[in-house]
């Protein structure tokens, strides 16, 4: 048997491409033998992240694969050896070390180069490009000591470039531009204005319309000299005039080159000679450079098809971009420039907060055509499937750019209008379709699941909310009713839970689970009903503590390395100078690094487990209490100094934030609640930012509910005005209970009332107007709660049988845990880093 | 029990010191393993207590339960929930990690580890 001849493919570039083009033709079939030639000594990393390696990354976290991939897939690899010629007739490669390689077929995947132009000076020290990790090093040399540096060049590369001199601490960054705006080629002349005022804000110069005649220095740059006379003296300069393709080897042999450079290919990305390819941004398409990663993966995906008999072709690219620059959103989307008569345009604009959005509809007002977003850029997404897909405006096509106003929005329903065709993540080539067929026929639920099964979300993350929403809309439209159950252990929902163990009588978790559930529980029904006990009896939870989470088995917030953190309560953060000694003095003894919390209290970390009882003993005899820190409950009560000391005080804040904290104080909830109360309109509290805040009205108090920070803040809304204090707490005893009741596990406030039926209104109906009649039962069940408060710590440090499960040894208590390791800071210590 | 591996069994603990539907850490020959007394199947299981997916040592602070059809038993780690296998150590959230597994058996009250032989 002979075997079939195995035909070799030979890649000359191991750039993000062409690292590209070796997994998607591997992905279509193995028959190939695969030789790579890369010239720089690396394999392939990610240089649209360059940047983040300034931020911490290493050389390592930018790699596309490591060098262990390209082995396990059997491709023939030779780093930091260029091709030098290409023998066309022969059919063979020669590089720099001697090697000849033949080739069946070629793929050319060079790259380009910086393109520096030819200003008089650009040899001298301190000049340099952005480009390779290589020129990032020799960046990151020179700012360490530049006092002023200048970047050449104002388009999407020079600002990445600045911002990389900001985050390297050079004191003074300048941008020069020839033309009179920045990222000309991108975005329109007001979009260009917006994005100079914020970047200047943030600390960069911008020099428009300037033209630079010579750089200046004996062999150190030391000023630069413009056409128009005037000199900027710096000490560093990094060039980002725009890209050349690298196609001199292309050119050497024979290959057709596009006059302004670049190797001309077909919609095949088939060069002149058809058994030679090339691809990204060295290939000339249409009389177009694509210097992006996504087409570049594109044109990698046609040859890859090509090569197997597929008939994909490339033709041509949407230049959509978005990214964030120095902090600031950018997108242009489709075609930002289309003018009267044949579009016509709307414009937001807010100079005040730097945001500046324009979209260019179809004159019948039909279709969206492009447009250009400055400052937030959320909707990008959306407007460029939009655009791409031509679906049909809604009467009221300016809701695009400001939300719907007024009338309920319909979140996830404008992504699953769009075709299945969609291109929805254009980095990995992921349609619609893709993502919602996933859904229904591999049962995928969850963005990561999604990741592992088709790469959706992997490139640049940018459409990671787009299949978040596209997977929860599938979900949801796959049945008319998504039963909400609390795992796979239990049928019901949190809130039906709630109401049978009620019914029921049941108190404990196994009670439960022989009632109401199957299996054995796992790790997310196990405290989800630890809670709704608590919710309802509000028991010791040690007595059950191996179904409690570990920081309440711990009654203390587990940390890195496995340490605990320590919090007593400070009610309304009103502390004595005593309590303060106390605190210092523990800490100092059990060598805790101590820190101000953002509720006004003290945390103190690094506790070994079997210290914890100890170091309570000494807090509760010095007359403190748990903190609940560890719990879903409620944390602080933050409070101002209001009326006592505060000469524009309406209302003593502190005394009412103690009360309101000692009332709700160790009761468990869905999840953590925080407050705040304000003794005026200034709002020091920060009251509108918490699950219930509390604000002094001349009148009386007003009631907001329902807002949190966190990682999507969202504003407390005003529930109640000008109550009294006891119309207040008992307005609160109803809302909290009514939470504590109904929401889901793990559902802060602000989710909840999102996800209520009616909003606000019908929150309010239920709270103030009685509408479900509940509120006596509420208030009882409230009353029932706060008569069982204890001191979870004082019950374990005068119970020896408790306090004998704080130990890190079962078989020898006494012996800390030896992997725990810490090195100091600042006169303190930390945690190790894993 | 299918393959039969030369162990030296090594008493550890009081069975009754292991908290039901829950571990316990125990320091045998050096090393840390975690003890679990999974007491609702009457079952006992012992791991490494190191989590591998950030080398923390908490394994036997996680909460135990059981998953699929089949009901595996498994433990999620506290940090970050990664849950594995006690029967096989596997990693049940798709992850590549494992961890070691050990012989264990519980006689006159007292728990026992299996350790290699040799």
């Amino acid at each position: 048997m002979v075997p079939q001849p195995v035909p070799t493919v030979v890649v000359i570039g191991n750039g993000m491409v062409g690292y590209k083009f070796c997994e998607k033709l591997l992905a279509k079939t193995p028959a190939f033998n695969l030789v790579v030639f890369g010239e720089e000594p690396r394999v392939a990393y990610d240089r649209v992240h360059l940047s983040e390696y300034f931020a911490g990354k290493t050389a390592d976290d930018l790699l596309m694969a490591p060098l262990q991939w390209y082995h396990d897939q059997h491709i023939t690899l030779h780093l930091g050896d260029a091709v030098q010629e290409i023998d066309r007739v022969s059919q063979t490669v020669h590089a720099r070390s001697g090697l000849v390689q033949p080739y069946d077929y070629l793929v050319l995947a060079t790259g380009s180069s910086a393109f520096v132009p030819d200003i008089p000076g650009v040899e001298k020290a301190g000049v340099m490009v952005y480009r390779t990790i290589e020129d990032l090093e020799e960046i990151k040399a020179y700012a360490a000591t530049a006092k002023r540096g200048a970047v050449l060049g104002g388009g999407l590369l020079g600002l990445e470039a600045a911002k990389a001199l900001l985050d390297l601490g050079v004191p003074e960054t300048h941008v020069i531009e020839f033309a009179p705006r920045l990222m000309p080629r991108q975005i329109d002349a007001a979009g260009s204005q917006m994005l100079q005022t914020k970047l200047e804000a943030l600390g960069l110069t911008i020099h428009l319309s300037k033209a630079t005649a010579s750089i200046g220095g004996e062999d150190k740059i030391n000023a630069l000299h413009f056409g128009d006379g005037s000199v900027l003296e710096v000490d560093m300069l990094v060039i980002s005039a725009g890209i050349r393709p690298r196609d001199e080897l292309a050119k050497l042999a024979g290959l057709e080159v596009g006059l302004r450079g670049g190797i001309v290919v077909n919609d095949e990305m088939q060069t002149s000679d058809p058994r030679i390819f090339a691809i990204g941004e060295c290939a000339l398409h249409g009389g177009m450079i694509y210097g992006l990663v996504a087409p570049g993966y594109d044109m990698a995906e046609v040859v890859a098809s090509q090569l197997t008999q597929g008939a994909r072709a490339f033709t041509g690219y949407d230049m959509s971009s978005k990214l964030k620059l120095i902090g600031v959103d950018v997108a242009s989307f489709g075609d930002p420039f289309i003018a009267e008569p044949h579009s016509r345009s709307i414009v937001f604009e807010d100079a005040h907060s730097g945001v500046y959005k324009r979209i260019n509809i179809s004159p019948d007002g039909k279709y969206l055509l492009g447009g250009v977003l400055i400052g937030d850029a959320e909707a990008y997404n959306l407007l460029l499937q939009t655009v791409n897909n031509k679906i049909v405006l809604p009467p009221h096509p300016e809701d695009l750019i400001l939300g719907a106003r007024g009338g309920e929005a319909n979140e996830g329903a404008g992504v699953l209008s769009l075709p299945d065709e969609a291109l929805v993540c254009s980095c990995e080539a992921v349609t619609k379709g893709a993502i919602c067929g996933a859904v229904t026929e591999l049962g995928v639920t969850t963005v990561e699941g999604m990741k592992k099964c088709n790469k959706a979300g992997t490139g640049c993350g940018g459409c990671v909310p787009i299949v978040k929403d596209l997977i929860q809309g599938t979900l949801k439209a796959q049945g008319a009713y998504i039963k909400n159950v609390l795992c796979e252990h239990f049928d019901y929902s949190r809130q039906e839970l709630f109401d049978l163990l009620k019914i029921n009588d049941i108190r404990t978790y196994d009670a439960a689970l022989d009632h109401f559930g199957k299996g054995d529980g796992c790790e997310t029904c196990k405290p989800a009903i630890g809670s709704i006990l608590s919710g309802l009896w509000n028991d010791l939870i040690i007595k059950q503590n191996t179904i409690q989470d570990t920081n309440d088995r711990y009654l203390a917030n587990i940390q890195k390395g496995g340490s605990y953190s320590v919090v007593p309560r400070i009610a309304a953060g009103e502390v004595t100078p005593e309590q303060l000694m106390v605190i210092g003095h523990v800490a100092q003894k059990y060598g805790l690094y101590t820190k101000i919390t953002g509720g006004q209290r003290i945390d103190m970390f690094g506790a070994h487990v079997s210290d914890l009882p100890d170091i309570w003993e000494e807090l509760i005899n010095a007359g403190f209490e748990s903190g609940h820190a560890y719990g879903k409950s409620l944390r602080t009560v933050k409070s101002c100094v209001g009326s006592t000391w505060c000469r524009f005080g309406l209302h003593d804040s502190v005394s009412l934030a103690i009360e309101i904290e000692n009332r709700y104080k160790g009761i468990r909830s869905p999840h953590k609640l925080k407050s705040g109360v304000s003794g005026c309109v200034r709002e020091c509290a920060e009251a509108q930012a918490k699950d219930f805040g509390i604000i002094a009205t001349e009148k009386g108090w007003n009631l907001y509910v329902c807002g949190n920070g966190g990682a999507k803040p969202q504003h407390a809304q005003l529930l109640a005005t000008d109550v009294d204090k006891e119309t207040l707490v008992r307005y609160l005893d109803r809302f909290l209970m009514f939470y504590i009741k109904t929401a889901d596990p793990l559902m802060r406030t602000a989710t909840w009332l999102n996800k209520l039926e009616g909003g606000l209104a019908y929150l309010k109906n239920v709270v103030i107007n009685d509408s479900l009649g509940i509120c006596a039962e509420l208030e009882a069940e409230m009353a029932l709660l706060i008569q069982n408060y204890h001191c979870e710590w004082r019950e374990v440090v005068e119970n020896p049988e408790l306090r004998r499960q704080f130990t890190h040894f079962v078989n020898a208590p006494t012996l800390k845990d030896p992997s725990i390791e810490f090195e100091p800071v600042r006169g303190q210590k930390i945690v190790k880093a894993w | 029990m299918e393959t039969v591996i030369d162990v030296a069994w090594v008493a550890v603990c009081q069975a009754a010191d292991i908290p039901v539907d829950g571990g316990a850490c125990a320091l045998v020959e050096g090393e840390q393993i975690a003890i679990f007394n999974f007491a609702r199947r009457g079952e006992w299981y012992a791991t490494q207590n190191l989590c591998p997916h950030k080398q923390q040592m908490a394994l036997a602070r996680g909460m135990i339960g059981s998953t699929g059809e089949a009901c595996e038993p498994k433990v999620a780690c506290p940090f970050h929930k990664r849950t594995f296998s006690l029967l096989t150590g596997e990693c049940l959230n798709g992850d590549e990690c494992s961890i070691r597994t050990y012989p264990i058996k519980v006689e006159n009250g007292l728990v026992f580890i299996g350790l290699e032989a040799g």
